[in-house]
């Protein structure tokens, strides 16, 4: 089951998370490799200011930025050089669903 | 005479630089006139500007280099830094500036590469600007995807036990490789420690030099 992640919530290291795959216009960090794909979070590092909306002179929300990480077998398949090669990337709070909700508190 | 049949060159030996006499590009003009709209504001000065730019012109790889060699020879460093990396860093005087570090520990088998795939994101506190090849699409496309192609075209390549982890430097946060310690390099002090450690060593597309190599 997707869910997004709750306000104020934050997620720990280990919890299986999906990228939306959705595709707006504009300056969006999620690159799109990632979008539709599933990962772990490595680590939350901090809330920083949404740098698509700091990009417009919006006024900027704090969202929470993880690193997740994803094998390089979920990203690329059959066409991964080593399927447990990873690769890890600074993704939004935003941008992320849960993937299960076995271990919420 | 020895360069004759070379009207390409100069007289030292140099081929002609073109003259820049092409029209601005828009973000040129754009880039030109809010400096100007700054300084005539008294926002910012033209001597603030230079200051910068020098500034960032003395940064260099040899930075990163001494933040890794102490990292080898002290542990407790080195725990630091891998906990946080922009506080280590300031902690030996260096000018980290904004920039969030994430430090990268290789180990025997893992082996950590650094890219931004959406744009240049670099540690230039801490390296210095980046190399051009950084910036190519090349790099930054494929080391996503064939890692160890890529890895093998700068003469590294890993046995097939070593995991890489790729990091894409996506958002807020900067990245350096810490490369693991050469063999042989037990007798050497922090400056000459620091020698052996490239700047392709802290981007992870290299590795620290043997010593005496």
């Amino acid at each position: 089951m997707m869910t997004p992640i709750a306000e104020n919530k934050v997620l720990k290291a280990g919890t299986k998370v999906h990228i939306r795959a959705i595709m707006p216009p504009g300056h969006v960090r999620a690159p799109s490799y990632l979008r539709g794909k599933s990962g772990v979070i490595e680590r939350a590092i901090a809330p920083f200011p949404n740098p698509e909306q700091l990009a417009y002179g919006l006024p900027a929300k704090n969202q929470m930025l993880y690193r997740v990480r994803f094998s390089a077998a979920e990203l690329w398949g059959k066409a991964a050089e080593k399927p447990d090669d990873v690769i890890e990337a600074e993704v939004y709070a935003h941008w992320i669903d849960e993937l299960d909700t076995v271990d919420a508190t | 005479m020895p360069h004759d049949q070379h009207d390409h060159l100069s007289p030292s030996g140099h081929p002609y630089r073109k003259d820049d006499d092409t029209p601005l590009s828009y973000w040129q003009s754009m880039e030109i006139a809010v400096r100007e709209l700054l300084v005539e504001k008294e926002i910012t000065s033209f001597e603030e500007i230079s200051a910068q730019i020098e500034k960032m012109d003395a940064r260099s790889p040899a930075i990163g280099a001494a933040v890794v060699a102490r990292a080898w020879i002290d542990a407790e460093f080195k725990a630091r830094l891998l906990e946080n990396g922009s506080t280590a860093t300031a902690e030996l005087g260096f000018d980290v500036g904004p920039m969030h570090l994430i430090a990268l520990e290789n180990t025997a088998d893992t082996h950590n590469i650094v890219v931004c795939t959406l744009c240049s994101c670099y540690p230039r506190n801490l390296l210095g600007l980046p190399p051009d090849w950084y910036k190519s699409r090349a790099y930054r496309s494929r080391t996503v995807k064939e890692p160890r192609k890529v890895l093998s075209e700068f003469g590294v390549t890993l046995p097939q036990t070593t995991q890489i982890r790729v990091h894409d430097s996506t958002a807020d946060m900067r990245y350096v490789v810490i490369p693991a310690r050469p063999i042989g390099s037990e007798a050497l002090d922090e400056a000459e420690l620091a020698k052996l450690v490239t700047r392709d060593s802290m981007i992870g597309t290299g590795l620290a030099l043997a010593p005496n190599a």
